[in-house]
């Protein structure tokens, strides 16, 4: 929780020595609740008064990086229960499971390193392999683990086992460069887990019997005060219910209780036996608070739907994602081809040029630039008026790469039509549908007719 | 042993019952639907009660569809031809209830009469006992003359009537009102203009108690994050106690999913997105389970598989409440 002014101030020297650059003890604590400076800029603060504040400055849920090197990420330094209050900040890594044991595990590692899409102008990718230790003994697991970093390197792990040797042989023999996540410590096998990760160096999560939250913080007391810092929470899996109780009542106590044994990003093992029961707990798991989410199926399909829902979930709802303001060509546009234009707020442009695509109609779609806001925002906030549009018309160079001279308005400005076309002499302005969803119909009988 | 002390959010407010379907008063359905009454946010039954689980809807269409995705048409088969057989077959697949579009009687498809429409309402009231959605074709002119003719003729089934927007609220309100329905109450992604529309029809007397709330969805990677958070800010405020916010909602999760590319291109589409029948599904079904996690009451979904899918996800969230 962090602490005000004057409670900073009750914990400083309060002898106005200025050496802090600032002309009073209070100016200082005041600069430092707003976090405009540090506190190593007082020569004189006791320990005491060091590790309050350090305590009371640490984020809610720690930041936790797993992996290294450029294919790393980094979970957690979450600050709200609902996106809508400000944004979620880091996309929980999708991680893929696979046992020690299996003969494809060379291969299907490689399958998860490649794997790939684009949206939204983005790549999206999957984050990790999970090495689950399968029968064989601490060798075995270690030659395992060494295959799997063959088979895709760089590519961040998560070692599953509950044997501190096997866990110590595979970070021994290379493993450890990759900072892997060590999975988990139980309330059995803490201090040897605790000891592997310490160390090696690694990440640690910890696990407790679902619904045993208390059992989670003893472990997070022990593991910590073995010297870990850097925790995931493992409240064990109960169901979807229970799960997202689990889950939720975590998040609440991390950020309105300032629980600080429970201030670490969570681990949802999603697993289960299809891809389609599987979907629906991951995708519960990127809704409700998960740093790490571990499927058993790669199954395309369910795993694009799965980084598309991240990326919609952690996009900052103040700053909606923009495309390019440009001439865009749906399809194989010609001279003959319709002419739309729209803003360039990015669901609205993907609404459009998807409709326009699924009208099987090629098209140019000019896209003008409305600080990525919607038609109607952006007309109501003059970013999107007839000045704007004869402008992108004009700039886009349009005019060389068409016979005619028509251009689709959105239905929405309808009322810009007569103002538009006094920017545009000699352009004939049409006036499309209000919604995308109408665009075919649009196409295929208004703008042919 | 440390004592972990669980917040526990007091609300104040609940969402309202509303009862799709009747058997009596000149109901003929063999089961109904009851959602709302929710004092919790989503499967949270530690701090609220979940009285009723959340419906499953299959969207039926009273004419074969020509611009569905080809994965539906392999799944429906013949039974898109026919409304009735259409409906049968989705109970049979585990439909809790069925959402019928008459969308013959758009000008563009048809144009089929009002008389038509109540004679395919009949049909499918007649091939199922399950409560009923009935979407009039879309256009505000014509969903007023079928949907008005259709209330009439149904009156006492208690069929939910869509849609109920600004520019059309005071005509389906009246057909519901004087004929005992339900309306279905559509804003596009916004809090506001969703309590604004509550306000206007319950100005004109219909029972909330008989008001769905349709706050437009956004499929997966199409807007689903709006409709997510509006949701849940909708919720939040129902909780709260702001009357105007206490409807139980409605997500058209099938026509948003398989109307996007992800839902119909078989061919020439990346490796990565996987085969059409799996990412239709899987596009479906995500964008299902994420709305019901902000708040989703009634799912209209068009696949069968994702009827299954779901059902066994809420038998799973809804276990001990």
């Amino acid at each position: 929780m962090a602490l005000t002014g004057l409670q900073i101030y009750k914990l400083l020297p309060k002898t106005n020595c200025k050496e802090c650059g600032f002309p009073t003890c209070l100016a200082f604590a005041m600069k430092l609740a707003q976090k405009g400076t540090e506190l190593d800029k007082c020569p004189y603060v006791d320990d005491e008064a060091k590790t309050a504040l350090d305590a009371a400055s640490a984020p809610p849920i720690k930041l936790v990086a797993i992996g290294a090197g450029e294919r790393a990420f980094e979970i957690g330094n979450e600050i709200v229960l609902f996106r809508h209050e400000k944004t979620f900040y880091h996309q929980p890594g999708l991680v893929v499971r696979v046992k020690s044991d299996d003969p494809q595990l060379a291969e299907v590692a490689a399958r998860v390193a490649s794997y790939e899409v684009e949206r939204v102008g983005m790549k999206l990718r999957l984050d990790g392999l999970a090495v689950e230790h399968a029968g064989g003994d601490a060798a075995a697991y270690a030659a395992a683990v060494a295959a799997t970093r063959a088979a895709a390197p760089g590519l961040p792990l998560v070692l599953m086992s509950g044997d501190a040797a096997a866990l110590d042989a595979a970070l021994s023999g290379g493993a450890a460069a990759d900072r892997p996540l060590v999975h988990a410590a139980a309330a059995a096998n803490w201090q040897a887990m605790a000891d592997v990760a310490k160390k090696h160096g690694c990440p640690l999560a910890i696990r407790a019997e679902a619904g045993d939250l208390a059992g989670l913080v003893d472990l997070s007391e022990n593991v910590r005060g073995a010297g870990i810092e850097d925790l995931v929470l493992d409240p064990g899996t109960a169901g979807l219910a229970g799960d997202l109780v689990a889950f939720t009542q975590l998040r609440r106590l991390a950020l309105k209780k300032g629980a600080r044994a429970l201030g670490f990003p969570l681990f949802a093992d999603a697993g289960a036996p299809t891809w389609q029961a599987e979907l629906a707990r991951a995708t519960q798991a990127i809704a409700k608070y998960a740093g790490v989410i571990i499927i058993d199926h790669l199954e395309p399909a369910a795993v694009y739907a799965l980084l598309t829902l991240r990326q919609n979930v952690y996009t900052d709802p103040q700053k909606p994602i923009q495309v390019e303001p440009k001439l865009y060509e749906v399809g194989s546009a010609g001279p003959d081809s319709p002419v739309l234009i729209t803003t360039n707020f990015s669901l609205t442009y993907f609404s459009v040029s998807g409709e326009v695509e699924g009208a099987g109609v090629p098209a140019w779609l000019l896209v003008a630039d409305s600080d990525g806001q919607s038609v109607l925002t952006a007309w109501a906030a003059g970013k999107f008026d007839a000045e704007k549009i004869a402008k992108t018309v004009k700039d886009s160079g349009i005019e060389s790469r068409i016979d005619h001279k028509k251009l689709v308005l959105p239905g929405h400005v309808a009322g810009l039509s007569g103002e538009v076309e006094e920017e545009l002499p000699g352009w004939q302005i049409m006036v499309g549908p209000r919604d995308a969803v109408d665009i075919p119909n649009y196409l295929k009988n208004v703008w042919g007719a | 042993m440390t004592a972990v002390e669980i917040p526990v959010e007091k609300w104040s407010g609940a969402v309202r019952e509303v009862t799709l379907g009747s058997s009596y008063g000149g109901g003929t359905r063999t089961s109904t639907v009851t959602v709302g009454g929710e004092t919790s946010l989503p499967f949270l039954g530690f701090e609220g009660a979940l009285p009723h689980r959340p419906a499953l809807a299959v969207e039926v269409v009273d004419m074969k569809p020509a611009d569905w995705s080809p994965e539906l048409v392999a799944t429906w088969g013949d039974d898109l031809s026919d409304p009735a057989n259409w409906a049968a077959r989705a109970v049979e697949e585990g439909a809790d209830l069925i959402a019928l579009k008459l969308r013959s009687c758009h000008p563009d498809f048809g144009d089929r009469s009002a008389t038509e429409a109540r004679a395919t309402v009949d049909r499918v009231l007649a091939a199922v006992g399950v409560p009923l959605i009935v979407y009039g074709p879309g256009t505000a002119d014509k969903d007023n003359e079928v949907l008005v003719a259709v209330a009439e003729a149904t009156k006492g089934e208690q069929l939910a009537l869509g849609l109920c927007e600004e520019k059309n609220y005071r005509t389906i309100v009246a057909a519901a009102l004087g004929n005992g329905h339900l309306v279905i109450a559509q804003t596009p992604i916004d809090v506001n203009l969703a309590k604004q529309l509550n306000i206007l029809i319950s100005d004109m007397r219909l029972p909330l108690e008989r008001v769905l709330m349709d706050p437009n969805t956004g499929a997966l990677g199409y807007g689903l994050e709006y409709t997510y958070s509006v949701m849940e800010r909708l919720r939040l405020a129902a909780l709260m106690g702001d009357a105007m916010t206490q409807q139980p909602m409605i997500c058209t999760i099938g026509e948003e999913s398989w109307r996007q590319k992800e839902g119909r291109a078989a061919t020439d589409v990346p490796e990565a997105w996987g085969e059409l029948a799996e990412r239709g599904v899987a596009w479906e079904v995500t964008t299902a389970m994420t709305l019901l996690e902000s708040g989703a009451d009634i799912l209209v979904l068009r696949h069968p598989g994702s009827v299954g899918v779901l059902r066994e996800a809420l038998d799973d969230l809804t276990k001990g409440a």
